[in-house]
């Protein structure tokens, strides 16, 4: 993957969506369509067009306060609509890590 | 162990103080998160894929008992229960929360540790050999100089704000366990012929996009004026260092443009100007410093005690002795490596319940004492050799005595595209499955000393260029692959590996490796030839053809 820190021209490939972290604890959130945020991917407003994803980036670059690192990042929109990440970075972002940890008593 | 002053206390807590309130504007809006970048990144903290990641320095790896079950506190109370040790003597928490961030910060100041140091564009944490002032040989404790050194940089205003990060290593023995020929700055305490300390100084050493082997400036620098000459260096990279591209303003690309000859010329001409600038140490800072280095009361012991004799009936414990336990400079002593890499795990992990635990083993066995080493692994620098046996039950107890130190798979990883929010590809599983496939401690035992060293970029955190083997994660067509190099060194023969042909998708990476120990256990003309040994005296060629042949 790569990073989508360097991400300077708006592109898209496909389906897109815009995703940061929440400012206060840094869980991964996503722009919605009512101009909040949602730490579920299935909230998250999918654009279509380079226009579409511009306006959804600046506004979501507008909320310094809630989130930071805002950017867009690809989605799978599967047969009847559920949204999938468009990459393993976004699976991994949105599923947790790949790996097996060292068991942790909870 | 080291008692810092109250000074350094006093510093430690008004910038605890200084960031609660820095994080209270950031939460509030009256920060931006542009303005509050630097104020997070002096404070160690980053932003991942997940969450913000804080990183705790660890002054030449050396840990009290005290700040280690604090550092387990952290883990527990503020992150997910354990905590990743990093291949330059910190410890990163990768879950933590913004918000709480001071209050882990005031946690870690009451037992003297922070966060300075760990980022941005400065003097980051001087580290140094684990074995510092345990090791038979060792000139002297080379602790003594990293603490002048964070002494004189900490904050100092010219090292706060360089053009890039830069990093100091130092050692004091024959062979380089601080990897001080890829650091900025590379320090080997050595005596000259009238017996006074000094160093050889090596500069411009460095991994990442543009990877070099530090070259030596000047063959002996007396103790006293050690940091003049530093900070003669230092002068001469920011009169130059080019800090219009971020690429390039490390100081290992200015000495390989200049040249090493016209830059130590440079350096030794602004050595000259300097004069004195009151920076030449006298003997009375530096035994200042020696005193508040505190050694335990070592008893008289026997080289071979009779608990010792008899455990080395039981051939698990010997496999793990012969592994993992090595010679202290005091008779009937020991330094023991607690691996952090079991197989399955990720490399350098620990959890709470673990750092705990070994708190308590550090307090029983080795004076409260615990160190951290670049490989990722813990080690407990005094035990008594009688105690090894009740030690080693102790340590297999809490996951911590795999007989794998310096074996196939004591792997040095990145936290790679699991963590990282630079990374291409992942590095923690393909570890993971690599210890799989050489899960038998046996058949590692057979294939020697062979370090993996694994980055998931090319930033190179996990060091892959200087790996025996090395794995560098890349993207192509949004797919992870990986490129392999064989023969790079890390230690007092540094060097970089050699590219061993086109990258291999995530799927065939174990394959790969298997194939070229395979390859490398046919073609060593004894079992004592090393892998670095075979490569060195084959070539890559033979390699090449057994991976690729049938791919
Ligand atoms: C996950 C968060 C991390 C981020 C964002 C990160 C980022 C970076 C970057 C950007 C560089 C290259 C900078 C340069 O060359 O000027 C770098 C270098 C380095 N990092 Fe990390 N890193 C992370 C974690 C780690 C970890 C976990 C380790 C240890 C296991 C580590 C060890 C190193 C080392 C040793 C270097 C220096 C390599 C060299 O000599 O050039 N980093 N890191
Ligand atoms: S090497 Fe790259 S992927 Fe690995 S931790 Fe460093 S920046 Fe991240």
């Amino acid at each position: 993957m790569t990073s989508p820190l360097e991400q300077k021209k708006i592109k898209l490939t496909g389906p897109s969506m815009v995703t940061a972290n929440r400012t206060w604890d840094g869980v991964v959130i996503y722009r919605t369509a009512q101009q909040g945020w949602s730490a579920n991917l299935a909230d998250a407003a999918v654009v279509r067009t380079s226009d579409e994803a511009r306006a959804l980036l600046a506004e979501s670059i507008a909320d310094d306060v809630g989130a930071i690192g805002a950017y867009i990042a690809p989605v799978d929109v599967k047969d009847g609509g559920k949204i999938a990440p468009g990459n393993l970075r976004e699976h991994i972002r949105s599923e947790g890590l790949t790996i097996d940890l060292l068991p942790v008593p909870a | 162990m080291y008692a810092y002053d109250e000074l350094d206390r006093t510093l430690i807590n008004e910038r605890v103080s200084e960031f609660r309130d820095q994080v209270k504007r950031r939460l509030s809006g009256e920060l931006t998160e542009d303005e509050f970048k630097m104020l997070r990144l002096q404070n160690g903290v980053y932003l991942q894929l997940h969450a913000y990641m804080f990183r705790v320095a660890i002054p030449y790896g050396t840990l009290s008992s005290k700040q280690l079950r604090a550092l387990a506190r952290i883990a527990r109370r503020y992150d997910r229960g354990y905590g990743h040790f990093t291949t330059r003597q910190n410890i990163q928490f990768n879950w933590i929360k913004l918000a709480e961030l001071p209050d882990a910060l005031a946690d870690l100041a009451e037992v003297g540790i922070h966060a300075m140091q760990t980022s941005g564009n400065n003097m980051r944490n001087v580290t140094s050999d684990q074995w510092a002032g345990v090791a038979p040989g060792e000139v002297e404790d080379p602790r003594i100089w990293s603490e002048i050194l964070r002494q004189h940089t900490t904050l100092h205003p010219e090292f706060s704000f360089l053009p890039r990060k830069f990093k100091i290593a130092i050692t004091a023995s024959e062979h380089d366990r601080a990897a001080i020929k890829i650091h900025d700055i590379g320090l080997r305490l050595l005596k000259n012929a009238d017996g006074e300390t000094g160093f050889e100084v090596l500069v411009g050493g460095g991994l990442g996009r543009t990877p070099f082997i530090g070259k030596t400036i000047k063959p002996f620098v007396h103790g006293r004026d050690i940091l003049s000459y530093v900070e003669a260096i230092l002068r001469v990279y920011n009169q130059y260092g080019r800090r219009d591209n971020i690429y390039k303003a490390r100081i290992k690309i200015l000495v390989h443009e200049l040249g090493i000859e016209k830059f130590s010329r440079e350096v030794e001409e602004e050595w000259k100007l300097m004069g004195d600038v009151g920076l030449t140490l006298d003997h009375s800072v530096v035994e200042e410093v020696r005193s508040r280095f505190s050694y335990p009361a070592y008893e008289k012991l026997p080289h071979m005690p009779d608990e010792l004799k008899q455990a080395a009936h039981d051939p698990l414990f010997e496999r793990w002795r012969k592994n993992s336990v090595f010679p202290h400079k005091v008779q009937g002593y020991s330094i023991v490596t607690l691996s952090l890499k079991p197989v399955g795990g990720p490399p350098g992990d620990a959890t709470a319940d673990q750092m705990d635990a070994v708190a308590d083993l550090a307090d029983k066995y080795s004076f409260g004492e615990i160190r951290v080493g670049h490989e990722q692994n813990l080690c407990l620098p005094h035990v008594a050799k009688r105690d090894l046996p009740l030690l080693w039950k102790a340590l297999d107890r809490i996951g911590l005595a795999t007989p794998n130190v310096n074996l196939v798979t004591d792997i040095i990883a990145c936290p790679g595209l699991d963590y990282c929010s630079l990374a291409n590809a992942r590095s923690i599983p393909i570890a993971q499955e690599l210890t799989r496939r050489f899960a038998n401690h046996d058949t590692a035992d057979l294939i020697g000393r062979l370090h993996i060293n694994i980055s998931g970029c090319i930033n190179a955190c996990g060091h892959h260029h200087v790996g025996h083997i090395g794995i560098l994660g890349v993207e192509k067509n949004g797919e992870e692959f990986y490129q392999i190099t064989i023969g790079g060194r890390a230690d007092e023969g540094a060097q970089m590996g050699t590219l061993i042909g086109p990258a291999i998708p995530y799927a065939e990476v174990a394959d790969v490796i298997e194939d070229i120990v395979e390859a490398y256990l046919a073609l060593r003309d004894r079992p004592e030839e090393l892998f670095v040994d075979t490569v060195k005296r084959l070539g890559v060629e033979p390699f090449k053809e057994r991976v690729y042949a049938t791919r």
